[in-house]
């Protein structure tokens, strides 16, 4: 007998999960090292536009830095150096005609711990237009009210807009953090564990609001929460070691995935 | 297969795996003792494969329990849900298959002793050896995770199909021919059709374990074409 091959070898092979949808980041032999240490080797991977794509792996494995990667965010950490290209909506983000300030407003970030400026709400969520220089009360109360709707938070802070919003609880902040982002209408949300902080409830929260987001916007999760990832996602990529193993559609991957050690991760087998 | 971390998680699918065993075991000498009550006209020996009826149906229900437990608790996923979902299915077509042998029993006690030919029963032996074999068959591929002994058990049944075909023409045609003796003829294929039922059950246990160990959905697949079983 030979081996099975599976029932769709497209849906289950590293580097294009969809070949159908159109990319939004493609990832082309990307390595990165911190100092001599090497985190990331080799990946080759496409995000599809208005997706969801979850990476999960063990700490350690690179997935954040990773993530970080899309808005050039590990240019901050010293002694970081990368090769190869990521390219986004066809342009290679780390050459030299890329202004950083720019791909960061269409790629946002949310991270683990939700961030709110110690200010109002309303201005939490004005903060990204105020810096691009917008100033028409009528333009801002708008987009604030668009944006907190769009974090599925409105309801619950409209008739507290001037409060603090320290004064949220963690699920709101991380709303109100995810609405900050959305205000200045990027194309790409990256989430760095954005709801490990947070309750079971909240939690459910954010996962309703991520598929309602994709709506509008790709997006890319790192989640310790593997359920969470079988959930929200439509693709899933392993990271291991800095490698990425396998890198399908969630359905697959969770069901019957390729790559055994995969097949260990998500079981919760030793490796 | 490398060990979980909870080796709790471990220790409950290895019991689910154990209690399918068992209820296998049972539904094996559940058809065993009914088709030899047909065969010899032997109704404390029928009567006993009813009454063992019940024990089947609590060892389905406890089964079942454990399994959506595991599901509640541990969300398993890749080869730990496949592995889950085919216990669950298994049960239900091992609960099915006592059914049949239920049947039989119950036909044991309803035909007479004398009417009908020695061929037909020489049949009937048949084909309950070939059901039998099947059934265990499957039962092995399923504890060793076979899925060349599942094929085998998937093709063996085609040819009980056959053999149950060939008793019912029989039959049938003694039906035709005379009228007295009717309600045995009745009752032979009654219980023929009962062994050829867990054939049926028997191959889809088959298909479970390729489910299983290589995550392929075979059902219906022999149907439209035959390419999967080229493995």
């Amino acid at each position: 007998m030979s081996e099975v091959t599976p029932l769709d070898p497209d849906l289950t092979t590293a580097d294009t999960p969809a070949a159908s949808l159109e990319s939004s980041l493609i990832v082309d032999d990307l390595s990165l090292f911190y100092g001599d240490s090497q985190a990331l080797s080799s990946i080759n991977m496409e995000i599809a536009k208005k997706q969801v794509t979850a990476f999960i792996g063990p700490s350690g494995c690179g997935k954040s830095t990773l993530l970080r990667c899309f808005n050039r965010m590990n240019d901050l950490i010293d002694g970081v150096s990368i090769n190869g290209e990521i390219r986004f909506d066809g342009v290679e983000i780390h050459d030299e005609s890329v202004d950083v300030a720019e791909l960061r407003r269409r790629i946002g970030m949310v991270f683990q711990r939700p961030n709110p400026f110690p200010k109002s709400i309303y201005e939490n969520v004005a903060y990204g237009l105020r810096i691009q220089g917008e100033d028409s009360k009528a333009v801002l109360d708008e987009r604030v009210e668009w944006a907190l709707k769009s974090a599925a938070l409105w309801d619950e802070v409209k008739d507290r807009l001037k409060e603090s919003a320290l004064g949220l609880s963690g699920g709101q902040q991380q709303r109100l953090v995810i609405a900050r982002a959305v205000a200045i209408k990027p194309a790409v949300l990256l989430l760095d564990e954005p709801a490990s902080a947070l309750d079971p409830i909240s939690t459910l929260k954010i996962e309703e609001l991520i598929d309602q987001l994709k709506e509008d916007y790709t997006i890319v999760i790192v989640t310790h929460n593997m359920q969470q990832a079988a959930r929200v996602s439509d693709f899933t990529a392993f990271l291991y070691l800095g490698e990425l193993v396998e890198f399908g559609d969630t359905d697959t991957i969770f069901r019957n995935p390729t790559e055994r050690r995969t097949e260990d991760y998500i079981t919760g087998r030793y490796g | 297969m490398t060990r979980h971390i909870s080796e709790q998680y471990d220790a409950e699918l290895s019991q689910i795996k154990e209690m399918l065993m068992e209820m296998g075991g049972l539904v094996e000498q559940q058809v065993a003792h009914s088709c030899r009550a047909f065969i010899n006209h032997d109704a404390n020996l029928a009567q006993e494969v009813c009454d063992t009826e019940a024990r089947l149906n609590q060892l389905e229900v406890e089964l079942d329990d454990h399994c959506v437990s595991i599901i509640a608790k541990r969300q398993p996923t890749a080869g730990d849900l496949r592995n889950v979902v085919s216990v669950m299915k298994a049960i239900a077509d091992l609960e099915r298959i006592g059914d049949e042998a239920d049947r039989i029993a119950r036909m044991a006690l309803r035909v007479s002793d004398t009417a009908l030919p020695e061929d037909h029963y020489a049949d009937f032996r048949r084909i309950h050896q070939q059901a039998s074999r099947a059934l265990h068959w499957s039962l092995d591929a399923f504890a060793r995770r076979d899925v060349e002994g599942a094929l085998r058990v998937i093709h063996a049944d085609e040819e009980i199909d056959q053999a149950y075909n060939e008793l019912a023409r029989k039959c049938i045609r003694d039906m035709r021919d005379k009228s007295e003796g009717i309600e045995d003829s009745v009752s032979m294929i009654w219980a023929a059709r009962a062994l050829e039922r867990i054939g049926d059950h028997a191959k889809n246990l088959g298909e479970y374990v390729i489910y299983q160990v290589k995550g392929l959905d075979v059902r219906h697949a022999a149907d439209t074409d035959t390419e999967w079983d080229g493995m």
